[in-house]
């Protein structure tokens, strides 16, 4: 119920209440953004229910991967995300 | 940066099961609230890749499961009413009221919608201005913003035909009476991250101190939960008991302030019934005297008194006392497909993620009228 999904906000209006377009992996929805006035096109927005609860930090998200990938054993950390290959691959 | 593979990363998350077995000396019970979370944790395996010292017992963060009888049957009879267009989310719709669920209602003629924003059953209320739109309005703190958004923009269209009857509920009360409870085994929490997003971390720092256990805030996907874990067992292995946010990239220490603004001027805390916990003081949100012309229990009257009661165990699996499987009825008095309670119908019903796990019925912690386990003989 508390399900929050990342999405990229590619348009924005405003005729009464702020919302926009967002996109979900190739998949857009309009989302309400009125309690997000910071969150412009190219930002990313956790969305629940229609309506974005955050505006995502990207640089606080990078520096925390990067401090977490260097508390994890630095070298063997991980470098490309999402392409990193599991265990026994 | 994608925000989810990045927090899904196998390599990333191995290395912090690792971690966790590293700094773990001693057994340690903890608490994921949200409902979301177990289905992670239960989906991927990762309460089986953790230390068997670590035991993780399951919220109760599911919304859904925690909305009384009383309160679905009061949708029920409301949806019956002639003329009126109840518009729920999906996941309430096969939760078993007295003698009767929504999806039934809907089936002898009731005009029972399912929506995915409360402000889809504004923009209803709006299309067809003869139907009485009601919104069952469920969720905790993360959904309220946006039933409380949806009664600004109806109040800013001029519509009289949009009600709401709120079910909506506040984790910090439950979080107090498991705590609180003389024989709780909680010793750590792992916060809900959604909800926080919503009114920051604020509300924990008493509980923390209340109850010197540690809160870590943390997010949903493997990544985040294996770090929250790591953070959490950290503090208690050095004794110590701190709110910790884990799930920065989303909640910010003041959470998020037009939606909680938007909460304040439509809400304000009231008493309310969970089911398995009771009446919880300052458990829910109620709508205020100003919206009353909005209040769906002020048009059909209020929701009745009400009691659990038959074969379900919710209550227990919601405070964390009785694991799913460990229920005499999982799998066999209590399937998918004729639930005894919310928990096996639900999408973050702790019963379900057991179910679509495929986890056999497996006697054990928590088994009804056990002895309260240790959490090392798992």
């Amino acid at each position: 119920m508390c399900l929050g999904v990342p999405g990229r906000v590619v348009a924005v209006t405003d005729d009464g209440m702020r919302s926009g377009s967002v996109d979900f992996g190739g998949v857009r929805r309009t989302v309400c953004l009125a309690c997000t006035p910071d969150a412009g096109c190219g930002d990313w927005v956790i969305v629940h229910a229609g309506v974005a609860i955050a505006r995502l930090d990207e640089a606080e998200a990078t520096e925390r991967l990067a401090l977490l990938d260097a508390m994890l054993g630095g070298a063997d950390a991980p470098a490309a995300p999402s392409a990193a290959p599991g265990p026994g691959d | 940066m994608r925000f989810v593979d990045e927090y899904r990363d196998p390599v990333r998350a191995r290395a912090l099961a690792d971690r966790i077995a590293a700094v773990l000396r001693r057994p340690w019970t903890l608490m994921e609230v949200c409902g979301g979370q177990t289905h992670t944790l239960v989906r991927e395996g990762i309460d089986e890749v953790l230390p068997a010292a670590v035991e993780l017992v399951h919220g109760p963060g599911c919304p859904v499961c925690v909305t009384p009888v009383e309160v679905i049957e009061a949708a029920c009879r409301i949806a019956a009413e002639p003329g009126v267009t109840l518009c729920s989310f999906g996941d309430m719709l096969r939760v078993p009221g007295r003698d009767r669920d929504l999806q039934q209602v809907r089936a002898a003629g009731g005009d029972v919608r399912v929506v995915y924003s409360p402000l889809d059953a504004v923009g209803i209320a709006s299309a067809e201005p003869s139907r009485t739109v009601v919104c069952f309005a469920v969720g905790f703190e993360t959904t309220a913003p946006a039933t409380a958004l949806s009664l600004l923009e109806a109040r800013r269209r001029g519509l009289s035909n949009y009600l709401v009857l709120s079910a909506h509920v506040r984790v910090p009360p439950a979080l107090e009476v498991i705590l609180g409870a003389p024989d709780n085994r909680v010793q750590g929490l792992l916060a809900p991250g959604h909800v926080c997003t919503v009114q920051g971390g604020a509300e924990y720092a008493p509980i923390v101190a209340r109850h010197r256990v540690p809160i870590v805030i943390t997010g949903f996907e493997p990544v985040d939960l294996l770090e929250g874990i790591l953070a959490c067992v950290t503090q208690l292995e050095e004794g110590r008991a701190e709110l910790e946010n884990r799930y920065r990239r989303s909640v910010r220490p003041e959470g998020n302030p037009v939606a909680r603004a938007a909460l304040a001027e439509v809400f304000e805390p009231v008493d309310r019934r969970w089911r398995g916990l009771g009446t919880l003081p300052l458990g829910g949100l109620g709508l205020r005297d100003a919206w009353r012309a909005y209040d769906a229990e002020a048009r059909f009257g209020p929701v009745p008194e009400g009691t659990d009661d038959g074969r379900c165990r919710a209550g227990l699996v919601l405070a964390g006392r009785l694991r799913p499987d460990a229920c005499p009825e999982f799998g066999t008095g209590c399937r998918p497909e004729h639930p005894l309670g919310a928990p096996m119908v639900s999408t973050e019903g702790a019963c379900a993620a057991y179910w679509h796990a495929g986890r056999p019925r497996r006697p054990g912690p928590g088994d009804v009228a056990g002895p309260v386990p240790e959490a090392a003989s798992r």
